[in-house]
């Protein structure tokens, strides 16, 4: 049927071969058939060949060449999505003889115009690194520039490629640190989870241990800290660590000062809690677990805690993990020590892992509701669960000792219990408790020595065995009778019973040697023609130890001490104790053992690497040439803070995150690493601002001066107000800053107001619109194609004078060409129906290497239609076209309350 | 990352393989099986295991398994949500998952896998991104598709990854459109013997139905958004608007899809809907023992309870139920000992109840695990912790939506403690507490 000419037989052909292939049947000798018709017109027909090839091109090498050629034409499509499905199957065919024509596509995708196409590009990375390893150079190479690419797209995929090819190579991510930070919110969940993952080892490797500090305080405090859920308490507790950071600071310790960019991945993960994806919420909680300061680690707790309501599949890794969580944080989870209940429908392992939860939260204060739980546990019918719980319950007897006692007295009213398994689980439980303790309760080593004539199961028998021998100076007359019943069925016994006669028999000949003689040579004699050599072994060793021949010799004057040594209580604790070397939320952690291709979560340096490798070239000349005298003043540290706050713009949902942020600069100036000049007014003004904006709490700290700055933000905060309610209008696509709107015209606002710029909109003139860093830039013709000439422009949020429908773009031109520019304007303008443009005044002359600035007003009718018209130089005409956000479009208005609530009812 | 993807039945058939990367042989399917007949229910397999050469990380979903094979470390959870979400898309595709479905549909699930995962890496795993790609089947189309002979896969090439919104498609139009809000609650409780409550909370969800046509933009407000605890989001909502003004703000992709999870605090007080009365006994002479139940509306808020339910898994030794009930009709599964109760309306007048004889298997001491009351019941326009849906507000585009909030409450994982009046006492640890 393949080589019918009509397509729908082929398809026919092809969905059965496809149908094999998918049940695991052997399609292989239908290749030549198969890959003729990779050139097929019919798209799905193809796509079923993809299918094919990718599946058995590694079985049949030489005829997969054949298809080669028609993949290396479509990576010339003009079409982005032919271009990449090209690359993707091309990529796939596991045949090494097209590697070099693997890595050549690769390389050249990697500088495509469409970032699907580069997206591909990184997916392709990881194969061609399987197939030939040699290639690891070049493809490093290819990973560092996509890594500096800039769209949401890609970043998932080249992390991801990195972490395959070059984990080790963490020198790569410095520069695009900051970037990842704030693209982490649009890329797409799965790329997400690699991203933080690997930023979580980055940032080990980077900071410094925010913990540093307070792990020399009392581990208890922190541990019993409970959950702080609002922001104010947040704010507490920044204080609260800073506190914390000035007490060793006296002790002479420099104090600790989180680095704004471990500050910053903290911050930008945080949101991700609120991610249906269930990978996504345990990348950002281990994230937190390993590198956040105590105090805030609480915020995961919750989102785990809703985790517990997905799959049982899901539940089982969260739970594992909450387990190694709460052996180091235990205040973390005390406050839903409730959603750790069991219910009679969770599966078994999920019982089991709930209960180790709740032993590990167990406390003094909370001990009573737990254990009271665990009793309506016991009656549970899943048996396993039962053994569990009651292991537990051994547990909390060990670790907490008020209720030692209590717990042995429940215990002991089990051994009376009608299940079997029940009652030999507790047994070797009370074993382990009464170890503690023996001289009290002598009276349940009784009751455990008539448990001997029901109990069958032999690790109970064992542990009764065991117990009577170790305090049979407490039962001095029940022992000997004990070892005679149990020389009667010694034969009878199961392996371990038998050694536990036998050390039974050890120690009561040695401490009453009157009685048992007799019976111990019987029990060493029926030991000796064992079919266990084990048994056998022991028998011949403890009878030279103890019976006293005149061969013996030094050791058995010692078998007394020998034997009747104080044992050493055992230590009942966790299994999950220690796991926590294991980055959390892996399959090494899970699992417990290093998984292949498992990358060490590193330990804390001493002292930060040099925070300046993550200092990004700022290209965007705007702000450069705007402000550069202010900011050269500058300390490098606030330098960096500027970039900080201005990077967030690559990133949509930005707006910060008001109390975190504040505190931070205030911990910066605590720090004192601030060089507080009175010349920096500008610098510490907009930092002052940055914080105003965030929280409304600010502490009255700021000297007289700025007091004065003060009042005039209280007079503007009003209007400012206004603005938010009205920004229940504004609709926007995603990529574009939800609240920013508001907050940048406000500290824009605040700005203009401090250099005394007056915010009235009759005066406009292009030099009067500060050029602000918050503002995002876009590009409307690039340096190569303009020839030199490279334009940016900038929605400035400012009204535009001459029209008021009109929105204001600022434009940017900067002439990098080595000769004139002349006579700039704009011609040929097209536009949809409604929209209107006011050109800017045309540059007669732009300098080599000299910025000039112009306004233009686009009025967009309302809709996100671009506006395209022609850029013209003396020379050259270049065709641009700029498309606004629908975020760009709105214009802040003045509203009262009651024309607020009269709008919101006609809308 | 997830290298083969196997798919599995109830009795142990491998019917469907995928390999991203080379061909995993099915034998390494071998240790699983051994994991399987180990563990008694199929919900008790470990989700992970750990062989030689590879790992195993399987979910159960539909009778069905979904096995992974992963060779190098990769967290669980991406994993499973993975498979999860596989799962997902193939019930968004054919109404169930199932094996029968997927048998039928091979080809196109084969197809759906391709595109999902590239080289192990998740690709495209929105729904609407896929049915872009491989449109779902409708009863017309096959029916088309068989006269005409044209096909399932989408001659149009998918736009919807390129953009930055890739849960909506583009170009979408409709005649009618709308825009309808479910708003389900379901109360997770444990009540103890005597009818306290023991631990109570609500979770959430919205499903929405979207159909709109072009690019709309929503915000959803709430009343009382102060109610909610913890919340999770579908990713086209955007986080910071919710965290500065709690609005749903969103550009909805396409049909149904969930559009926010959600979780009423136990701090609050939680209104428990019905209430039980309850006793079982079993005579320590003689194969048999006494049950009586009696359920009762309690805090409905005027509403009535419907499609009442009440399990219970009684111990393995009763043998058999003589059970009348005044309302409803009782079934008893002999061979899984579990006694269904079938109530419908709860009727405030006359209160349904249960009672009779257990007869238990003679010579076996009574039994002494205590059954527990498993709940079911529906609550129709009515959101048990009160949340109100406020407005829903369009913009970017011109029409009128018709727009509509429905509210349903539910019993989730609602248990009753059974008491058991004949039972020795075990109150072992009372005097502590």
């Amino acid at each position: 049927m393949l080589d019918s000419n009509k397509d729908s037989l082929k398809l026919e052909a092809m969905k059965r071969i496809v149908a094999m292939i998918a049940r695991g049947k052997n399609a292989s000798d239908l290749f030549p058939a198969v890959v003729k018709n990779v050139a097929c017109k019919n798209i799905e027909v193809k796509k079923l060949v993809y299918v094919y090839l990718v599946r058995y091109a590694e079985e049949q090498q030489d005829l997969a060449l054949l298809s080669i050629s028609t993949f290396q034409r479509g990576l010339k499509d003009p079409n982005q999505l032919i271009r990449a499905s090209a690359l993707r199957v091309l990529s796939s065919i596991r045949v090494t003889i097209i590697v070099p024509i693997m890595m050549l596509a690769i390389k050249e995708a990697a500088s495509d115009m469409s970032p699907y196409v580069r997206k591909t590009a990184a997916h392709a990375i990881p194969k061609l690194y399987s197939l030939d390893p040699e290639q690891k150079d070049q493809l490093i190479e290819v990973i560092e520039k996509l890594l500096a690419d800039k769209t949401t797209l890609v970043a998932g995929s080249v992390v991801m490629a990195f972490e395959e090819v070059c984990p080790e190579r963490i020198d790569l991510i410095h520069k695009n640190y900051r970037k990842l930070c704030n693209l982490l919110i649009d890329v797409e969940e799965w790329g997400q989870v690699v991203i933080i993952n690997m930023l979580t080892r980055y940032a080990r490797t980077q900071f410094l241990n925010p913990n540093i500090n307070e792990s020399l305080l009392e581990e208890g405090s922190g541990g019993d800290k409970t959950f702080y859920g609002s922001d104010e308490d947040e704010d507490e507790d920044e204080e609260e660590k800073e506190k914390n950071a000035e007490a060793p600071a006296m002790a002479k310790r420099k104090p600790y000062v989180m680095d704004p960019d471990h500050r910053l991945l903290l911050r930008n993960t945080k949101p991700l809690l609120q991610s249906r994806n269930a990978a996504v919420v345990m990348a950002v909680a281990q994230l937190y677990f390993h590198l956040a300061p105590k105090a805030e680690v609480g915020v995961i707790a919750k989102a785990l805690v809703r985790l517990l309501r997905s799959h049982s599949e899901v539940q089982y890794v969260v739970l594992q993990n909450v387990a190694t969580m709460t052996i180091k944080r235990r205040g973390m989870f005390e406050p839903y020590l409730k959603s750790f209940y069991i219910r009679s429908t969770d599966p078994t392992q999920i019982k089991v892992l709930k209960l180790e939860v709740l032993t590990n939260l167990a406390n003094e204060t909370n001990i009573s509701t737990i254990l009271r739980e665990f009793q309506t546990y016991i009656k549970s019918m899943d048996k396993d669960f039962v053994a569990a719980t009651i292991q537990a319950i051994g547990r909390c007897a060990t670790n907490i000792g008020e209720v030692r006692d209590t717990c042995l007295n429940g215990l002991v009213q089990l051994l009376s219990n009608r299940d079997e398994l029940v009652v030999a689980e507790s047994v070797v439980v009370i074993k382990k408790l009464l170890q503690m303790q023996p001289e009290k309760h002598s009276d349940i080593i009784k009751h455990m020595a008539k448990l001997t004539d029901n109990i069958q199961v032999p690790m109970a028998r064992a542990s009764i065995l065991w117990l009577i021998g170790e305090y049979c100076e407490h039962v001095p007359k029940i022992a000997p009778d004990v070892l005679r019943k149990m020389a009667k069925s010694f034969t009878n016994e199961e392996d371990i019973v038998k050694l536990q006669i036998i050390n039974l028999a050890a120690k009561l000949y040695l401490t009453n040697s009157k009685q048992t003689k007799l019976l111990t040579q019987y029990v060493l004699n029926l030991a000796k023609y064992d079919q266990n050599y084990d048994i056998r072994d022991r028998a011949r060793f403890i009878r030279q130890l103890i019976v006293p021949t005149e061969k013996s010799g030094a050791l058995s004057k010692y078998a007394k001490k020998l034997f009747l040594a104080l044992k050493p209580a055992p230590v009942l604790e966790s299994p999950f104790k220690d796991r926590d070397h294991f980055q959390l939320g892996s399959l090494s952690h899970l699992l417990n053992a290093k998984a292949g291709g498992y990358q060490e979560l590193p330990d804390w340096p001493e002292a930060a690497p040099d925070p300046s490798v993550r200092n990004v070239e700022v290209k965007d000349s705007v702000r450069a040439v705007g402000t550069v005298p202010e900011w050269t003043k500058c300390s490098s540290r606030e330098k960096r803070k500027e970039k900080k706050v201005e990077k967030p713009f690559y990133s949509d949902s930005e707006g910060e995150s008001g109390p975190t942020e504040s505190a931070d600069s205030e911990s910066d100036s605590a720090s004192g690493s601030e060089s507080g000049s009175g010349s920096e007014e500008s610098g510490s003004g907009s930092e002052s601002v940055e914080s105003e904006e965030g929280s409304e709490s600010e502490e009255e700290e700021e000297d007289e001066e700025e007091k004065n700055k003060k009042k005039k933000k209280k007079e503007l905060k009003k209007p400012v107000q206004e603005i938010k309610l009205l920004s229940l209008f504004p609709v926007e696509p995603a990529p574009s800053p939800q609240v920013t709107p508001v907050n940048t015209f406000l500290s824009n606002s605040l700005v203009t107001d401090l250099e005394g710029l007056s915010l009235s909109d009759t005066v406009l003139s292009p030099a009067t619109i500060a050029p602000s860093s918050a503002l995002k830039n876009y590009e409307l013709l690039h340096r190569i194609t303009g020839e030199g000439l490279s334009v940016e422009y900038c929605f400035s949020r400012q009204p535009f004078s001459p029209d008021a429908n009109m929105v204001a773009v600022q434009m940017q031109f900067t002439n990098n060409a080595t000769s004139d520019t002349k006579n700039l304007h704009m011609e040929d303008v097209k536009l949809q129906s409604g929209m209107r443009v006011k050109e800017f005044p045309e540059i007669e002359l732009l300098p080599a290497g000299e910025t000039a600035a112009a306004v233009m007003g686009i009025d967009f009718c309302d809709s996100t239609q671009a506006a395209n018209f022609q850029l013209c130089t003396h020379t050259k005409k270049f065709f641009v076209s700029i498309q606004p956000p629908v975020g760009e479009l709105m214009r802040p208005i003045f509203l009262t309350e009651n024309e607020f609530k009269k709008e919101q009812g006609e809308s | 990352m997830i290298h083969s993807l196997f798919l599995i039945n109830h009795s142990g058939d491998i019917f469907l393989e995928k390999h991203w990367k080379s061909v995993i042989s099915r034998s390494v399917c071998d240790y699983f099986f051994e994991a399987r007949e180990k563990a008694v229910d199929p919900e008790n397999v470990p989700p992970v295991l750990q062989t030689p050469h590879h790992y195993l990380i399987s979910i159960y979903r539909g009778k069905l398994f979904f096995l992974s094979v992963i060779q190098t470390e990769v967290a669980p959870l991406f994993v499973i949500e993975f498979l999860h979400r596989v799962a997902d898309t193939i019930q968004d595709y054919f109404g169930e998952c199932s094996e029968g479905i997927i048998k039928d549909n091979i080809v196109t699930v084969y197809e759906l896998l391709e595109e999902m995962l590239d080289n192990g890496f998740p690709l495209a795993t929105e729904s609407n991104v896929l049915k872009e790609m491989i449109r779902p089947p409708t009863i017309l189309r096959s029916v088309v598709n068989t006269l005409t002979g044209s096909s399932n896969v989408g001659d149009t090439l998918p736009t919807g990854q390129l953009s930055n919104v890739p849960w909506r498609r583009a170009g979408v139009k409709y005649t009618n459109n709308e825009a309808y809000f479910d708003v389900i609650e379901e109360i997770d409780a444990i009540l103890d013997k005597s009818g306290t409550t023991v631990f109570a909370e609500i979770q959430g969800v919205i499903e929405a139905c979207v159909r709109l046509t072009g690019m709309p933009d929503l915000t959803l407000s709430f009343m009382n958004p102060r109610l909610l605890d913890d919340v999770s989001f579908h990713p086209c909502v955007r986080f910071k608007r919710w965290e500065s003004e709690r609005v749903l703000s969103f550009i909805p992709p396409d049909g149904n899809f969930t559009l926010m999870n959600y979780h009423v605090s136990s701090q609050n007080l939680v209104a428990i809907p019905v209430y039980v009365k309850q006793s079982i006994s079993f005579f320590e002479t003689g194969p048999c023992g006494r049950l009586d139940i009696t359920i009762g509306p309690k805090q409905t808020m005027g509403k009535t309870v419907e499609n009442m339910m009440v399990t219970i898994h009684m111990p393995k030794a009763v043998l058999n139920a003589n059970l009348t009930a005044t309302q409803g009709t009782y079934t008893y599964d002999l061979t899984t000992k579990v006694l269904v109760w079938d109530i419908g309306k709860l009727n405030p007048q006359k209160l349904p109840n249960l009672r009779g004889s257990l007869s238990t298997q003679v010579g076996v001491p009574k039994p002494e695990d205590n059954p527990s009351l498993n709940i079911d019941l529906k609550i129709q326009q009515l959101a048990i912790s009160g949340l109100k849906v406020s407005r829903l507000d369009m913009y970017g585009e011109k029409y009128k939506p018709f727009k509509g909030v429905k509210y349903l409450t539910k019993a989730g994982k609602f248990q009753v403690k059974m008491l058991c009046t004949a039972h020795f006492s075990t109150n072992w640890r009372s005097e502590y507490i």
